[in-house]
């Protein structure tokens, strides 16, 4: 079990002219599935290939080709149900969708209405200022990708590329449990971050690889909780749903522009409609999607070119079993093992690869010193140039010897830093850096003792200042490090200048 | 459950079939008699039995993660009427 526990976050309110809302939002996410081959053919998922070339004549829709499931994808479904503790149905089926649009060759997507793979789940969306919300999963299916329209290549052509059509997708749909734009991206960051710690999907937001379809209302206070006690979502406003979008910044700025806009109809006493919606960042508006309106009677029905999907139950639990630790776990054990705050463990924790670097940086080491460096010192060295931490010059093996080099005194910390920056930018072992460049630090009493009774003698009247102002005491430890090109041992350095000053 | 023109006109605008004016009261009565099929079948009591599927005993057939397919952007867009630069090229949609 979990020792973190937390407070509810606050509900975000708007204020409009007459009341303060409140929003409720539930997000729909769509998660590319980091597999090789797609769904229901054998061609590549590979990003960025030439147009029409990753497509199989399944993807084409061809006539006479028919679809066989890529069993990998299903694997990736149940590991990232099972992440977000979601019970796993061991009979799903899949459905044809069916409307017309160019980038949909088959004139339907394949997808599970009826019946899921993933039933309900939980995921706990901490808000880093010791809050957290917990949202409840509805359910998680697989689906099919479209393919991508390009409409500005031509004055009067669309173009179609089929490379992304029939791409497995995880569609994760959330309960309206989220009530702000922040809670919202910190919900999406949640799932992002613990689908990178399955591996189940890259999250790679700007490939499109994770977007979301975002549904909010307005009510007002006290309806949410009438809504909690019975369900009934009577007592909530009506919802608008903002399509696709892949950018967590205009995520929330299209929450709070939507709300904003269906709190001016309802307070002007007209009612919202129940419709799709576009945000477009550049006016900093929603605006109605209604030529697809019309095509929104999907007429669902089973496929009849694919059987139910059976799965066994050993099969899951052999997957339960291969599960890697999972943020919550790991930001738990790394609080309770190396005595880090809540703050730093989320750091170091909301990247799986940032994680396994600190691991080893810590072990057998001073954990809260190790997670300095790690945060402070790397990241931030690894921020200024935009690098990630899979592409860091400094190895685990080559900061741990650093903070060895800290520990056993050899080093100050000041002179830590220069030696972090000589690793960083020429490599090398840093004890070896430290040996050929004379970095050690002086910790012989005797020479800083020397040291600091040349200075005693050479300032009398700095020295009587100090016997009646001891915080002058710092000026003389200033002279010695000094005189020791930074190398003297500043504790040692304090001691002698408070001995023999007070004495 | 009956079926007026103006759902036979719906319909057949949802599938892409294009069906002239006057062809509408014999499509709306053609699907009128299916309806009436499907109430006959829905009289029968199937609570409790679970649908059939399939005829035989099958299980889903599965695939492994593998790249066996593709490259072959030629033939793709070969049947197409209009491709440019390995695009299909359709008349301009946009939102």
């Amino acid at each position: 079990m979990l020792d973190l526990t937390y407070d509810t976050p606050k509900v975000k309110t708007i204020a409009g002219a007459k009341h303060d809302w409140e929003l409720v939002i539930g997000i729909e996410v769509h998660a590319q599935v980091s597999s090789n081959a797609k769904l229901f053919s054998g061609a590549s998922t590979q990003f960025g290939a030439e147009p029409n070339s990753n497509v199989a004549f399944v993807d084409a829709a061809m006539p006479g080709m028919l679809p066989v499931i890529n069993e990998y994808c299903i694997e990736q479904a149940v590991r990232t149900g099972l992440g977000l503790k979601a019970d796993i149905n061991l009979k799903s089926a899949f459905d044809r969708k069916n409307y017309f649009y160019p980038d949909l060759p088959q004139g339907y997507q394949i997808s599970q209405l009826y019946h899921p793979i993933v039933g309900e789940g939980e995921v706990l969306v901490e808000m880093g200022d010791g809050t957290a919300r917990l949202v409840r999963i509805e359910r998680i299916h697989m689906e099919q990708d479209a393919g991508k329209s390009i409409h500005d290549m031509d004055p009067n052509m669309s173009f179609v590329d089929l490379n992304r059509t029939g791409v497995c997708l995880m569609e994760i749909v959330s309960r309206p449990d989220i009530r702000g734009p922040e809670e919202a991206a910190a919900y999406i960051a949640k799932i992002r971050q613990i689908m990178r710690y399955l591996g189940t999907c890259d999250g790679n937001m700007q490939n499109g690889n994770l977007r979301a379809d975002v549904n909010v209302s307005i009510c007002l206070p006290g309806a949410y909780e009438k809504y909690q006690e019975t369900q009934d979502f009577d007592y909530l406003g009506t919802r608008c749903e903002i399509k696709n979008m892949n950018s967590m910044r205009f995520i929330q700025q299209a929450i709070e522009v939507e709300a904003r806009r269906q709190i001016a109809i309802v307070e002007g006493g007209g009612t919202v409609d129940q419709e799709t919606r576009l945000y477009d960042p550049d006016k900093g508006e929603t605006r109605s999607m209604r030529s697809k309106e019309e095509a929104h009677d999907y007429r669902y029905f089973p496929d009849p070119d694919l059987l139910p999907l059976e799965i066994e139950q050993a099969w899951v639990d052999d997957i339960a079993a291969g599960l890697p630790e999972l943020p919550d776990e790991k930001k738990a054990r790394f609080i309770a093992d190396f005595g880090l705050t809540d703050y730093d463990a989320s750091v170091l924790t909301a990247e799986v690869e940032s994680a396994a670097y600190f691991e080893e940086v810590a072990q057998g080491r001073n954990g809260k010193l190790a997670a300095n460096w790690v945060i402070n010192e790397l990241f931030g060295r690894l921020k200024k140039e935009d690098h990630e931490i899979t592409d860091s010059p400094v190895s685990p093996t080559q900061l741990g010897g650093i903070i060895d080099l800290i520990a056993s005194d050899a080093i100050s910390g000041k002179i830590a830093k220069d030696l972090f920056e000589i690793v960083y930018t020429t490599g090398g072992d840093p004890a070896e850096i430290v040996d050929a460049r004379g970095m050690k630090q002086v910790t012989d009493t005797g020479a800083i003792e020397a040291a600091l009774d040349e200075i005693i003698a050479a300032n009398p009247a700095q020295v009587e200042k100090a016997k009646v102002n001891p915080k002058l005491a710092g000026w003389f430890v200033g002279q010695v490090m000094k005189a020791t090109g930074g190398k003297a041992n500043p504790k040692a350095v304090n001691q002698l200048v408070a001995q023999k000053l007070g004495g | 459950m009956s079926i007026d023109q103006s759902t036979a006109a719906k319909v057949a605008k949802l599938a892409r079939i294009k069906v002239e004016e006057d062809a509408l009261p014999a499509l709306a009565s053609e699907f009128n008699t299916i309806l009436g099929f499907i109430e006959q079948l829905n009289e029968v009591d199937v609570d409790g039995v679970e649908p059939m599927v399939s005829v035989t005993p099958m299980r889903l057939k599965r695939r492994e993660d593998v790249v066996t397919d593709g490259n072959q952007q030629d033939k793709v867009l070969a049947n197409a009427p209009d491709a440019r630069e390995g695009f299909f090229a359709v008349p301009k949609v946009v939102e």
